[in-house]
């Protein structure tokens, strides 16, 4: 399998159905493993870290589930291809900028993706669509047993799996969900939603992880601490509040169409207008609109068959994307803006205009179905 | 007040902390807190980590500097990096890394699921360890034909770890 493969195909989280996968865009599972008494990536030199590579490489490619599958050193890979693996979350962020001595490995279903020596010597991780944790668990986990018979793994018999950083020691586990919640943000309730999650031990994030914005109104829940919880219960923690934000997402939607249904008609035909009209449109504003109008999707406002194509701009709008698609060398932003217009306008046209008819008549039919 | 760290300049820069409720104050001279990177904001986290890592402690003992016999790693690069160097800085910092690890994490034992393997080693090393007790019982006892028994089987299974 070569990156033109991988390309072909967006990749199952994003186009496959799964449980609350209106709300609940995609789950993921990472295990950090390392190699016992080699240093970690960041501590090995150069030519330690391509021995652990060399170690490493053959058994990862000897996965089940990677049979037929896509491998390759970072070094071989372009800055523009190692940012679409960023933008389509196979390949972290930290990964991406690392070169020689570090590999990349994703199973032909782009399920499974392995990060040979990223901080850890092995970070794989399984990424499927909607609330799927425990069935993503089982992906990584049959790849982990796998491997575990082949590699002298690091593990501590009080400590567990032994990571580079001791905020993942123990399961090495980061179990994570991208959710989208434009309900609570236009009921501007995500704040207590944030904090309150917090409070309880697991962490949101931005769209690409650690440290980022969250774009789109798409945020990752997290489990904050990998140490004195097995992996079940780590998961069915993350479950549980999963389960309540989605009740919460659900509930401010529903107070949204009954009592401000006008504000939300004008977000998401002022969202419809923009994306069907702009001559250039910056990243950060596509993704909020797009966000916007996959809200009116699930609200049928727009038809059914409207979602992929929405889901897909989501993805097919970033820079590196955009890029890809082009004979020219570098775009600059400007170029890029009106190319991503471009794109999104010819994708939009084929969306019919807002219903509003759905949401009055929501409103007339449902009236006592009021949110908690 | 003079600087925790070189016992030469006046402090300038106090810092306190609240871990597991208990405070612990540092007192630092400006040119120390530069240099553990204490006054960047950036760095803080790093200050966190190695005060965490028991440096206060290190620095009032003045001891030398713990390096990993595996890989060489000193606490002045977990200082520099937050992360560790190999898996045997684990144990070699493990006094340290236990109050850190407190403050991270739930608990301080895995309870999740271990390589195969290993889970059959540790439940034979688990086994001898009940049987070594109920040995010395029994020979306490003055039962030797028991204490026989148990010692055969002791003995199979260390000649199965050994395999």
């Amino acid at each position: 399998m070569n990156f033109d493969d991988i390309m072909a195909q967006p990749g199952q989280w994003l186009q496959g159905d799964g449980p609350h996968d209106k709300i609940v865009v995609s789950s993921r599972i990472r295990f950090a493993r390392n190699l016992r008494e080699r240093p970690f990536p960041g501590w090995a030199k150069k030519a330690e870290r391509l021995k652990i590579l060399s170690e490493v490489q053959n058994e990862v490619a000897a996965i089940p589930a990677m049979a037929d599958g896509y491998s390759a050193p970072l070094q071989d890979l372009t800055a523009l291809q190692k940012q679409i693996f960023v933008e389509r979350h196979l390949v972290s962020r930290e990964h991406a900028s690392k070169g020689a001595g570090s590999a990349v490995a994703i199973s032909p279903d782009q399920q499974l993706s392995i990060m040979m020596n990223e901080e850890d010597h092995l970070r794989m991780q399984s990424l499927l669509p909607g609330l799927q944790l425990r069935e993503a668990y089982k992906i990584n986990n049959a790849a982990d047993i796998f491997l575990e018979d082949r590699l002298p793994y690091a593990f501590h018999p009080e400590l567990g799996y032994l990571t580079a950083c001791p905020t993942n020691v123990g399961t090495g586990m980061r179990a994570s969900a991208m959710v989208h919640l434009p309900g609570l943000v236009l009921a501007e309730q995500i704040n207590q939603i944030v904090n309150s999650v917090g409070k309880i031990g697991l962490a949101v994030r931005g769209l690409y992880g650690e440290g980022t914005e969250a774009l789109g109104n798409l945020f990752q829940v997290s489990n904050q601490t990998t140490l004195g919880e097995t992996e079940e219960e780590i998961i069915n923690r993350l479950v549980k509040v999963i389960e309540q934000v989605i009740e919460h997402e659900q509930n401010s939607r529903q107070v949204l169409l009954e009592r401000r249904a006008n504000m939300l008609l004008d977000q998401i035909g002022r969202a419809y207008g923009v994306l069907r009209h702009a001559r250039a449109i910056a990243s950060k504003e596509a993704l909020n609109h797009l966000s916007v109008m996959k809200l009116g999707a699930d609200l049928d406002i727009f038809p059914e068959k409207a979602q992929l194509p929405l889901d897909e701009l989501f993805i097919t709008t970033q820079p590196a994307h955009l890029q890809l698609g082009v004979k020219k060398e570098k775009l600059n932003p400007e170029e890029r803006d009106t190319l991503r217009a471009d794109l999104v306008r010819a994708k939009i046209r084929k969306i019919p205009q807002p219903n509003i008819a759905k949401v009055t008549s929501a409103k007339k039919s449902n009236p006592k179905k009021k949110a908690k | 007040m003079l600087c925790d760290v070189c016992q030469k300049n006046e402090a300038t820069v106090y810092l306190t902390q609240i871990v597991e409720g208990k405070m612990q104050k540092v007192n630092l001279c400006e040119s120390c807190a530069k240099d553990k990177g204490v006054s960047d904001p950036t760095g803080f986290a790093m200050a966190d980590l190695l005060l965490g890592l028991g440096a206060t402690e290190q620095i009032e003992h003045g001891q030398p500097a713990q390096k990993c016999a595996v890989c060489g790693f000193t606490q002045v690069d977990f200082k520099k990096t937050g992360r560790l160097g190999c898996s045997a800085c684990y144990d070699t910092f493990a006094d340290g890394l236990t109050s850190l690890l407190k403050g991270m994490h739930k608990g301080l034992k895995h309870s999740g699921k271990m390589p195969e393997k290993l889970s059959q080693h540790f439940a034979i090393t688990d086994r001898i360890k009940v049987l070594a007790g109920e040995l010395k019982k029994v020979v306490k006892e003055e039962k030797y034909e028991e204490a026989a028994q148990i010692r055969d089987a002791m003995q199979k299974l260390e000649t199965k770890l050994q395999k």
